[in-house]
């Protein structure tokens, strides 16, 4: 057995016990950490399948950015396990059989078709003209797939400016200023002229309304 | 023995009937629920990485990508909505959301 198949069952087995981890857990804190392990495992397998790039972006994107965000969520909201485990293991028999016929079925048609499959085709080219993952990657996606990668940049746009709208919480308590209707103020609105008779000396000075708002 | 594969997509399948049954056994607990999904589209994006290199074709890869900015969308808005759920409701159990039901 070489390195290579060797790193691959040591990353494969370490994903496996991290995902059950992560679906048997009791704290969601400890889920979400043990999510975190499952996708290093998972990027150290796509780095032994020669995509350099996605490996590093899985790093980058999931650990750095979703699970920093999942992290904050689950530590920020109080949740009440007891009551969320109650009745944890009261579908396991359903669950089990039927996560264990879909792996079997899925594991037998797909060992029996591919076991015997080639082994991978190394891209034809020049020695001198080999080029990097990243750099194959980045030309297949500006030339080929401009039109989709402007959608994905779309579709992050809205989940930035959904995620914002939805959480985005008004206080009622706080002073703001009101532009418009400060520009649309009339002077009737703030000032009153009070006639006042010059011949007759009042005794008591007139009493001035306060002026309304 | 050398690794093949159909090793590597086993590992995909394996993967993914995981989570299903991680979704079966968290029916109450929303976010654990949106991590079984996020194991699930690992284990569809290391088929596509297999496929990819084994039959020398890039466009796996590109898909992979595609697949990750999707995911990094869907799992930012889901936590949105659960910190609006967790907000109304004091709770993220997905069997408290019965209004809707007539």
């Amino acid at each position: 057995m070489d390195v290579k198949s060797a790193l691959f069952y040591v990353f494969a087995a370490v994903l496996l016990f991290a995902a059950l981890r992560v679906i048997t857990v009791r704290n969601p804190v400890h889920a979400a950490l043990y999510l975190i392990l499952a996708f290093f495992q998972a990027s150290g397998i796509w780095m032994l399948l020669k995509a350099e790039f996605l490996s590093i972006t899985l790093v980058l994107v999931y650990v750095g950015a979703v699970m920093v965000l999942f992290l904050f969520v689950v530590m920020m909201i109080d949740i009440n396990i007891d009551a969320l485990k109650k009745g944890f293991w009261s579908h396991f028999p359903l669950a089990a059989s039927i996560g264990a016929i879909l792996a079997l079925e899925l594991a037998s048609v797909l060992m029996g078709g591919f076991r015997s499959a080639p082994a991978p085709v190394e891209a034809v080219a020049a020695p001198g003209m080999q080029i990097s993952n990243s750099k194959d990657l980045g030309i297949a996606l500006y030339t080929h797939y401009l039109y989709p990668l402007e959608i994905a940049a779309v579709i992050l746009l809205v989940a930035i400016i959904a995620a914002i709208a939805l959480t985005m919480r008004e206080r009622k308590d706080s002073k703001l200023q009101d532009a418009s209707e400060q520009i649309r103020v009339k002077p009737a609105d703030r000032l009153r002229m009070v006639k006042v008779d010059p011949v007759h000396q009042p005794v008591v000075a007139p009493v001035v309304e306060e002026p309304k708002a | 023995m050398t690794v093949t594969l159909g090793h590597y997509l086993t590992l995909g399948a394996v993967l993914f009937a995981l989570s299903v049954i991680g979704i079966f056994l968290n029916r109450k607990n929303l976010i654990v629920l949106l991590m079984a999904i996020e194991l699930m589209l690992l284990a569809v994006n290391t088929n596509f990485i297999a496929f990819s290199h084994y039959l020398g074709d890039m466009q796996g890869q590109i898909f992979v990508f595609f697949i990750l900015t999707v995911a990094a969308a869907e799992s930012a808005i889901g936590l949105a909505i659960l910190v609006l759920l967790f907000r109304n409701r004091s709770s993220v159990d997905v069997d408290e959301l019965n209004s809707l039901k007539g």
